[in-house]
């Protein structure tokens, strides 16, 4: 279903402390990943309101990811807790609207897992990949 | 919903990095596209754009253009943000008014053979970067006095030498030691390598320093109960574990005049109740009411209230003067106010008798290095005779197993990583035998040698000449003969590429370290992460080393990593010397990323205030209707709040619901709707 010259618009929001920090350890170690997703940094993945994901899914993006601290290591204590139940709410509603959930993701990878970062690009890629173009372009002018 | 109505001017700054960026993407193409953007009207490029040169072009384009937005695009904003935002402020811009695209941790590094596909990831990168500079605002950076205090946790060599570092440069600093005295690991050591002087000797001016001086205070056998609050202004709740014993001063607060522990050991005398002291590992009894060894600092008694069976006989032993037991104590709490924290917790050896293999546990003559330094110490529960524990008689042969659980990627209680101290003690044991024992023979079973200090090859090389045996090889297996008790070591020696079995009277095993097992409670309570081997983590491994990515929070010793003292006495240096400069500039200016409440999209729900982590928030009566008011004293910007609120009445300064938006539009509409 997927054509050839097709490459996926993937989101994603991560957070300044551990997964941005991940982000950038994988790049000291030259871990190489597909270059699909462009990332957003906010503070603390607490800060995700689930209309930005609304919004990006409603533009077209074909994936999003949410990146965060493992649950015990917020920066903020909790904010990653805060978020990962909005997730659920979330990819509810996705399933309700018709979108596979598999679209939204979350993810913890901490500061010092470059390694798990370039995991998690590969793995978002390939998933979002296999699932083909957002339906939700069929919609759009 | 654009809340910037100014026209945007935005100039857009590519960085070479040398080739780290350009060799992996075309910088020519990204700067060609910029231009083409909204609001972009100047775009540049530079080999090194944080260099003074790079730094003027932005000074010289914000002031030629006049912009009111800067964009660079290079390394990560964790790196260089705070160098551009500087940029921004001397071309006469709030500093606020800078974004940043990482194309190279995040892109040219991770992306080193797609030259296209890196090329149109800069170029979205650049897109989303100048969608959010062009609704940027000034902002003010708060700036809150600090706390004239430091708390250093643990007190082993190297947080006693922060405090000391610390009390030296004028800062009151409160040493809080969970154990009932000071000293740590090095106090349970015989000698240190390579020079070989007694460490007790060379530590107890210290500990008795840290007693002594007027800036510290002491506390200890006592533990981190709660922190609060932020650089500058920690508020840390500290729990003084139930002692049972009362120093002289607070006996006196009790009225009892020329009372209190002068540490006679009368009490311990009479007490009835026997139990291993941990402080010789084991190996020696101590009472219900004790002190680990002589030189404990403070001089003063423990109750162990888990095993004292309340006889009294101490309190009559005591006697009417001093008065000093008081078996119904309980813990209490101080609550203490400090500008900067040092993390100098230790750490611990790996249950090393999980590696079945070697028998630890199982066969009485296999032993740890730290209970070698005891039994080879003066004063230790042999007074320094090293003896075999399962008969008492002198070992002629002792084998050491190196890299016991380090270097060893088998899992389990293993560790991948060098425990890097327990080559040199290794050899400081084989030295310590061959000089106590006439005639006896050190072997030493291991993978490399790892002498890399300062002397410390030097140190190798006499060792060699004194007579120790050296096989390169790991040891497979361990038995015991059951009559003798002596061992048979079982290895490879990979310099002869044959199995070798050699006999044993003992076996001494290096054991490698992990952090403590609360380590974990006190990172999550001080916000500071763990590397992937479980060692506190600095903020960078080179260029930060005594740091954490939380401001005010600093690291000092083996919880960090693996480390010998003079590392560790380095790195306490330093992180005082760290420590001390919020407390010493007086002001520490936080990032106004503070939540705001926008009264009139606010509908007084409430939700928002349980959500808050720090309880920044509540609800007020404003013009006759109910709204929440942020106190921004409290709110440190994680935005939990504003991701929330279904009214969208709560902005978050700098990470603005419509500047993300911007963001995410920008990417996927590729700007031609918002
Ligand atoms: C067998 C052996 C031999 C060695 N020989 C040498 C040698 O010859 N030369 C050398 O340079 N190095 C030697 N070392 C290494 C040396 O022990 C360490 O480098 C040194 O002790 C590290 O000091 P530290 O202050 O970081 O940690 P530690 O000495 O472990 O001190 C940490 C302190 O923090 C306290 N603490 C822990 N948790 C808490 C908490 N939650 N709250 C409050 N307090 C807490 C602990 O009780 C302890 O007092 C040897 C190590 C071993 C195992
Ligand atoms: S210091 Fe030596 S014995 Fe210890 S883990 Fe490193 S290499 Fe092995
Ligand atoms: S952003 Fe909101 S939830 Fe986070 S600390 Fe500030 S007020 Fe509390």
């Amino acid at each position: 279903m997927t054509d050839e010259n097709w490459n996926p618009k993937i989101i994603a929001i991560i957070c300044n402390w551990c997964s941005y920090a991940g982000a950038d350890l994988a790049g000291g170690a030259r871990i190489q990943y597909p270059p699909d997703v462009r990332a957003i940094r906010v503070m603390c993945t607490g800060r995700v309101d689930p209309l930005f994901i609304m919004k990006a899914f409603q533009d077209g993006a074909d994936g999003m990811l949410i990146s965060g601290c493992h649950f015990g290591d917020c920066h903020y204590l909790e904010g990653n807790y805060k978020c990962a139940k909005r997730m659920f709410l979330v990819k509810n509603l996705l399933k309700n609207i018709g979108l596979d959930d598999k679209r939204l993701r979350m993810t913890f990878v901490s500061a010092s897992e470059g390694g798990k970062w370039g995991a998690v690009m590969t793995d978002v890629v390939n998933t979002v990949k296999e699932l083909g173009p957002s339906p939700i372009k069929k919609y759009q002018r | 919903m654009a809340e910037t109505k100014e026209e945007s001017r935005i100039g857009v700054f590519i960085c070479h990095c040398g080739t780290n960026i350009a060799g992996s993407l075309s910088v020519e193409d990204v700067k060609e596209y910029a231009k083409t953007l909204d609001g972009v009207v100047v775009a540049d490029d530079y080999q090194y754009m944080c260099s003074t040169p790079g730094q003027s072009k932005i000074i010289d384009a914000i002031k030629e253009h006049n912009l009111n937005g800067v964009v660079v695009a290079a390394c990560s904003p964790r790196l260089h943000e705070p160098t551009f935002r500087t940029a921004t402020e001397e071309g006469g811009l709030n500093k606020f008014r800078f974004e940043m695209a990482n194309i190279r941790d995040q892109n040219s590094w991770v992306h080193m053979h797609d030259w296209e596909g890196a090329t149109n990831k800069a170029k979205d990168q650049v897109l989303i970067a100048v969608a959010k500079a062009r609704m940027l605002e000034d902002l003010q950076p708060k700036s809150v006095p600090v706390e004239h205090a430091a708390l250093v946790l643990g007190a082993g060599v190297g947080g006693m030498q922060a405090a000391l570092d610390l009390a030296g440069a004028g800062i009151k600093t409160y040493l809080v030691e969970k154990l009932p005295t000071v000293g740590g690991r090095m106090s349970q050591l015989d000698k240190t390598f390579p020079t070989l002087d007694c460490s007790q000797c060379i530590l107890t001016p210290k500990m008795v320093d840290v007693g002594r001086h007027p800036n510290i205070e002491l506390r200890t056998y006592t533990e981190v109960e709660k922190v609060e609050g932020y650089i500058g202004n920690f508020t840390i709740t500290l729990r003084k574990k139930a002692r049972g014993v009362l120093t002289p001063a607070e006996a006196l607060e009790r009225g009892i005049v020329g009372g209190g522990c002068n540490g006679c050991g009368d009490c311990s005398e009479v007490c009835p109740v026997i139990k291993p002291n941990p402080f010789e590992m084991g190996m020696a009894p101590r009472k219900a009411i004790y002190i680990y060894h002589p030189q404990v600092m403070p001089l003063l008694y423990t109750v162990d209230f888990d095993s004292c069976v309340k006889c009294g006989l101490c309190v009559e032993a005591c006697g009417p003067e001093k008065r000093a037991i008081d078996l119904d104590s309980v813990d209490t709490f101080e609550e203490i106010k400090v500008g900067t924290c040092i993390l100098a917790i230790g750490y611990d050896l790996i249950p090393i008798e999980e590696k079945k293999e070697w028998g630890y546990k199982q066969f009485d003559n296999v032993i740890t290095g730290l209970e070698f330094e005891r039994l080879i110490c003066a004063s230790g529960p042999t007074t320094g005779h090293l003896i075999r524990p399962s008969d008492g008689q002198t070992p002629m042969k002792v084998g050491f197993v190196l890299c016991a659980g380090s270097r060893d990627n088998t899992g389990g209680v293993a560790k991948p990583y060098c425990s890097r101290f327990c080559c040199m003690y290794c050899l400081k044991h084989a030295h310590q035998i061959m000089e106590k024992i006439p005639g006896a023979v050190p072997y030493l079973f291991y993978m490399d040698i790892r002498a890399f200090g300062k002397m410390y090859e030097e140190f190798y090389y006499r060792i060699q000449n004194e007579g120790a045996k050296f096989i390169r090889g790991r040891v497979a297996n361990i038995l015991e003969d059951p009559i003798t008790k002596n061992l048979m070591v079982y290895a490879e020696d990979t310099l002869l590429s044959r199995p070798v079995a050699m006999e044993m009277d003992m076996v001494v095993l290096a054991a490698a370290i992990q952090p403590k097992p609360e380590a974990e409670k006190i990172r999550q309570m001080f916000g500071v992460s763990k590397s992937q081997d479980g060692w506190l983590l600095e903020a960078h491994p080179k260029l930060n080393p005594c740091g954490t990515t939380t401001a005010g929070i600093y690291l000092a010793g083996v919880c960090q990593g693996p480390k010998d003292v003079p590392d560790t006495v380095a790195q306490a240096e330093g992180a005082a010397s760290a420590a001390s400069i919020p407390i010493h500039t007086g002001e520490v200016q936080l990032e106004p990323y503070f939540a705001q409440c926008i009264d009139s999209l606010c509908a007084g729900c409430g939700m928002c205030v349980n959500l808050c982590p720090y309880g920044a928030l509540a609800l007020v009566e404003k013009d006759g209707r109910t709204v929440m008011e942020v106190t921004e004293a409290k709110c440190k910007g994680c935005g939990t709040c504003g991701g929330f609120c279904p009214g969208g009445a709560i902005k978050m300064q700098h990470f603005t619901s419509p500047q993300i938006c911007a963001q995410i539009d920008a990417f996927l509409l590729k700007g031609e709707d918002y």
